[in-house]
């Protein structure tokens, strides 16, 4: 994957700390952020951001990747369902494959998501990573 | 509203087609279907496809396919919707009858997907999901599959080999459809033994990537007898949609779109799950055939794998499934896909499966996924013959 130099930057707030948004209407608790809430499809746009504590929802360890992900393989991608209610896909980190867990409970750090090579741009973002204790 | 019928059907031999292009592809299937029909002009041509721009930089496919077959002039668009395109394109067509804006219509679906590497081909295929939420995390299509199925297998307690009978079936079925891909069958212990790709998923698990194109001839269908001995009625049709991204789902576990799509499609059809005799479903991935056997109305809730443990899905059994090979053994040309669904099911209605004819085939349905389950199309048809 190449950086876009625009386009990693809009999604910074989303990318490093969980930006989304609360529902006036119904409270629902929404990421990523989308302007409508999904459960009483009244406006939605008060931020809130999220606290990064979730649990793993489901997970799989990618053998064969797209192209541009060829470095990190074999890495574990993951639904996480955050402890606000929203889930989202993002790689798991600082983990062995063969030790996750549905039901695992983890926390977003920020950490790279991909680079060209090693001369070009790095796109940082959130991974998750079981919780210290 | 006027009711429609396909009164032509065509198709490629879906493979690795080395020696032809995209274009040469679709002309294939759409003069196979002409000729099929008996008709030399059309008023409208829609062609389903996925990854033309990506894989073989080209688009605007409408006039190309129009150009080449010698039809410049006429109304022609290229209809996407990630591997729902095929059927979407059908969708299309039949609209276009129905609403008498168009009397003949050529409907079809084409891919090209062995021009690029397989890591290029992984990279477009991902492009069906949420460009900023999913693929930027390195998830392929096949791991969207995956994180559904460890989920599937969590919540209901199956196992990985419990899945095995959908390729099974499928091979089996493959073997005697002269345009499939793959004409060998499949043990069960082979499919437990087969590399992982992305765990729990396995090689055997997943449809090929591969080449080809199909495509039908749409009618009125009062007209469809004269033009036609063996017209096929359109007597549901129907698209619904889901959240892009499968984290946006408020059940993963459902496919939402294929509810509502088999649900209106059942509606305009006047027709009960009961009333299908066979089922071309979208075994894209063998997790994807279950959820659809549910989606549909076939099983309850996690009991999609059932059916196939109790070898309903065979060609004796309850319901039939892939009746030609299904994406798993006939090939996933992804945007050809959902015609191929059509004109299998086509043949299975005129008779004309070969060995794989089912002593029943009076009422089909069809079912192309596009993406993880975010656009499902609906078509069941029925013999007018
Ligand atoms: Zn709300």
């Amino acid at each position: 994957m190449e950086a876009k130099v625009a386009h990693d930057w809009r999604l910074r707030g989303q990318r490093y700390r969980l930006e989304g948004e609360v529902c006036e209407h119904c409270g629902a608790k929404i990421f990523p952020p989308r302007d409508i809430c999904p459960h009483c499809h009244q406006p939605a746009r008060k931020p809130q951001t999220f606290s990064g504590k979730g649990e793993v929802y489901t997970f799989s360890t990618v053998q064969s990747p797209p192209q541009g992900f060829e470095r990190y393989v074999p890495y574990t991608v993951a639904l996480v369902k955050l402890e606000e209610g929203p889930v989202v896909t993002a790689q798991l980190t600082d983990v062995a494959p063969q030790d996750v867990k549905i039901g695992m409970p983890v926390e977003m750090v920020t950490r790279r998501l991909y680079t060209q090579n090693d001369e070009s741009t790095i796109t940082y973002g959130y991974k998750f990573r079981p919780v210290l204790r | 509203m006027r009711e429609v019928a396909i009164i032509g059907i065509g198709q490629t031999p879906v493979g690795e087609h080395w020696t032809t292009s995209l274009r040469h592809l679709a002309f294939e299937a759409a003069r196979n279907a002409l000729r099929d029909a008996n008709v030399d002009k059309v008023d409208a041509i829609y062609v389903g496809n996925m990854l033309s721009g990506e894989i073989t930089g080209q688009e605007h496919l409408g006039a190309l396919v129009a150009d080449f077959l010698g039809l410049s002039g006429v109304e022609a668009l290229k209809i996407e919707a990630a591997c729902a395109s095929g059927s979407a394109a059908v969708r299309v067509g039949t609209m276009a009858v129905a609403s008498g804006m168009a009397d003949i219509v050529l409907a079809m679906g084409v891919e090209k997907m062995t021009d690029t590497s397989g890591r290029e081909t992984t990279a477009a295929l991902a492009m069906a999901a949420d460009a900023e939420y999913e693929v930027s995390q390195g998830v392929s299509f096949v791991a969207l599959n995956a994180l559904l199925m460890r989920r599937y297998m969590y919540e209901y307690g199956w196992q990985h080999r419990d899945f095995a009978n959908f390729a099974v079936n499928a091979h089996t079925n493959g073997m005697n459809n002269p345009n499939a891909m793959f004409r060998f069958p499949v043990t069960p212990e082979a499919y437990e033994r087969s590399p992982i790709i992305s765990s729990p998923v396995g090689l055997l698990d997943a449809s090929p990537v591969c080449d080809g194109a199909a495509a039908v001839i749409l009618a009125p269908a009062e007209y469809a007898r004269t033009l036609s001995p063996a017209p096929v009625l359109i007597k549901g049709s129907a698209i619904a949609t889901a959240p892009l991204a499968i984290h946006d789902r408020p059940d993963p576990l459902v496919l939402e779109a294929a509810v509502l799509s088999a649900q209106r499609a059942y509606k305009m059809a006047g027709i009960t799950p009961a009333d299908v005799d066979f089922f071309e479903l979208h075994d894209a991935f063998a997790i994807m055939a279950a959820l659809s056997l549910e989606a549909a109305g076939f099983a309850e809730r996690g009991k999609g794998v059932q059916m196939a443990l109790d070898g309903e899905i065979t060609r004796e059994g309850r319901l039939p499934i892939s009746t030609m090979g299904g994406l798993k053994a006939r090939g996933h040309p992804v945007g050809a896909t959902g015609v191929y669904q059509i004109v299998e099911a086509a043949l299975q209605l005129r008779g004309l499966a070969g060995e794989n004819q089912l002593a029943r085939a009076r009422l089909g349905m069809t079912q192309n996924i596009g993406g993880s389950g975010a656009t499902i199309i609906t078509h069941i048809l029925e013999s007018l013959a």
